[in-house]
């Protein structure tokens, strides 16, 4: 297991490396002048040539590479070229607004996506199933944009209510307007993952469902909740764990479309505005944290899987 | 069934009947086996009915004045106006077309290549696997999303620049499917024979290996299908997708979100047709997975 662990993190670190060159190299690849973007046209081009001296963008691609590398080893992101911001200290700001979202929609997923996938394998080929089925189907085809378009305008159009956007509010300290703000984006953004959830636990149940040992606890008189809660369902849960985990690689790319629309300053919407706007430092750092969070728990559900079955670290 | 009693057959007629059902009859089968699926058919028949004949099919041209700005569903306007006076119902059909264009040819791309290098990368093994594996692992490692935005900002905006990127962006996850179903396929005995008789890398390749590998391919970017729908849609709402006065159901509703005063259908009915397309889509593609290859069951 040792062998196979130290194989999957050498492996992982290569991954990241090859990342952030790729993403170095995308962003310099990018058409038009960071500077001349950030400092408008009317910007004078002595203005400019002194800004670019500033940001180090004269220096040599490599070097240029080595330094923002080296940062990242530091924990030091680099500087916003727009604002001066330090990366650093904005990642910590917008992150905990990030992780509530991610944490809100996490719990919607795995609190009704597991209850009904259950229900639907029980009542297989039955009217809940069905209903389960076709729910999950449609909520994996409705495009979370425009329900949160339709959920801003309709309230606003037959009450004149509008939830509060200006500014992220503390869960601490106004948790009801925390709610307000964080509950409506999390459900929608929570509607993929959870039709997923929902097909592979029933699937999963399913298969579990027709094997040899849940014959035996039938046969022995176990009642069906007891053959499902304690058998079956501990047995079918291994895959959707790891689902759950592999879903939020989606979700960090969802959630820029989702925060920008709610106005949630978290780390989707940073993202998205670096993106748009060259802001090198910011872009870079970020999609370097997006992959990392990719990789890494791709990596945890590997060494989950290679614990719990053999076969996979040798093959 | 209308079995021919000659021994030998001697027309086209004869020798089809030999052939065992025809489409027809295969489809009706097709169909009982997974209603939902048919249904998904259904849908996307009508959509693509749509998209052939938008110019004919729409009461007004795309980007025409052609009534009062803001007014709701009417006679005139079904869907009604924007603040142009544009009639939604027109764009919504004209944007039926786009979409189908972008999806089918990006899928169609994106999952030649997936099948190419796949194929390739499980046929061949050994370091050339590894070596194209990491690539596509890294690829893997950005979320799909933020991956569309950093490419598509690395091209001017234009149909063709978008229909590129989605493309691009499916090609590891089919490429990581495809191979893993090639290196199994790679060790199946008639492989070995080809290759005892002297076959060429290229040639077991391209005559076994990939025709082996389409139904898959097929079950795959039926899906992958509703998805780029949906990926085009979320550029286009971010600005950054199919670029005016191509119309669009993405950009459409991220127009209703800017529209003053309120315009609630404009957002409405183009979302809508989103979703029974990507849903057409997805019927559709488990139909033909439960059909096509029981291998991806519940994947």
């Amino acid at each position: 297991m040792l062998n196979y662990t130290i194989r999957r993190v050498a492996m992982a670190g290569l991954i990241l490396w090859f990342v952030s060159l790729v993403v170095f190299t995308l962003m310099r690849l990018m058409p038009g002048d960071p500077t001349l973007l950030q400092q408008g046209i009317s910007a004078t081009p002595e203005r400019i040539a002194a800004e670019r001296a500033a940001q180090g963008l004269d220096d040599p691609i490599p070097v240029q590479y080595v330094r923002w590398f080296g940062g990242i080893l530091t924990l030091d992101l680099g500087r916003s070229a727009l604002n001066q911001a330090s990366v650093t200290s904005e990642f910590k700001r917008r992150f905990p607004i990030s992780f509530e979202l991610m944490a809100f929609t996490l719990t919607w997923t795995v609190l009704f996506g597991i209850p009904f996938g259950v229900i639907s394998a029980v009542k297989r080929n039955r009217a809940p199933d069905y209903v389960v089925r076709l729910t999950a189907i449609l909520a994996l085809a409705i495009p979370g944009f425009w329900l949160a378009t339709l959920l801003l305008i309709l309230p606003q159009q037959w009450w004149g209510y509008a939830p509060p956007l200006d500014r992220a509010r503390s869960v601490f300290e106004e948790p009801l307007t925390n709610l307000r703000q964080f509950g409506p984006p999390s459900l929608i953004l929570s509607f993929a993952p959870m039709a997923s959830v929902m097909r592979l636990t029933r699937s999963a149940l399913l298969e579990v469902l027709r094997t040899d040992y849940i014959r035996t606890a039938r046969a022995k008189g176990l009642s069906d909740r007891a053959v499902i809660m304690n058998h079956a369902l501990k047995n079918s849960i291994i895959p959707v764990v790891t689902v759950i985990g592999l879903q939020v690689a989606g979700l960090l790319g969802g959630s820029v479309i989702i925060e920008s629309i709610f106005n949630l300053n978290g780390l989707g919407a940073y993202i998205f505005q670096a993106i748009l706007q060259k802001d090198f430092a910011v872009a870079q750092s970020l999609v370097l944290y997006t992959g990392a969070t990719v990789v890494f728990l791709n990596l945890a559900v590997d060494l989950a899987y290679g614990y719990l079955d053999p076969r996979i670290r040798y093959a | 069934m209308a079995q021919t009693a000659a021994p030998v057959p001697r027309t086209a007629t004869e020798l089809r009947a030999l052939r065992g059902p025809g489409v027809r009859r295969r489809a009706v089968r097709m169909a009982r086996k997974s209603p939902m699926g048919a249904v998904g058919l259904l849908f996307i028949l009508l959509l693509v009915a749509v998209g052939l004949f938008s110019p004919v099919l729409a009461p007004h041209a795309v980007n025409e004045f052609a009534g009062l700005p803001n007014q709701g569903p009417s006679v005139g306007f079904p869907f009604g106006t924007d603040k142009f006076g544009q009639d939604i119902f027109s764009r919504v059909i004209f944007g039926a077309r786009i979409s189908l264009e972008v999806s089918v040819l990006s899928v169609v791309g994106g999952t030649s290549m997936g099948l190419l290098i796949g194929s390739f990368s499980g046929y061949k093994g050994g370091r050339v696997d590894t070596l194209i594996q990491r690539v596509m692992d890294t690829m893997i490692a950005f979320p799909a999303l933020i991956l569309l935005l950093i490419i598509v900002r690395l091209l001017e905006p234009s149909l063709r620049n978008v229909i590129i990127v989605i493309g691009v962006v499916i090609i590891p996850g089919n490429a990581r499917v495809i191979r893993s179903a090639a290196l199994s396929e790679r060790n199946n005995q008639y492989v070995e024979a080809a290759q005892a008789l002297g076959a060429s890398d290229l040639r077991i390749l391209f005559r076994h290996i990939i025709p082996n590998m389409m139904p898959i391919a097929i079950v795959l970017s039926t899906t992958l299908l509703g998805t780029a729908i949906l990926a085009e849609a979320s550029l286009s709402f971010l600005g950054l997708g199919v670029p005016p006065p191509n119309p669009s159901w993405g950009s459409d509703i991220s127009a209703a979100r800017t529209a003053f005063p309120l315009n609630v259908w404009l957002a409405f009915f183009p979302g809508l047709a989103i979703t029974l397309t990507v849903l057409g889509f997805n019927l559709l593609g488990d139909g033909l997975r439960d059909v096509l290859d029981p291998r991806l069951r519940g994947s």
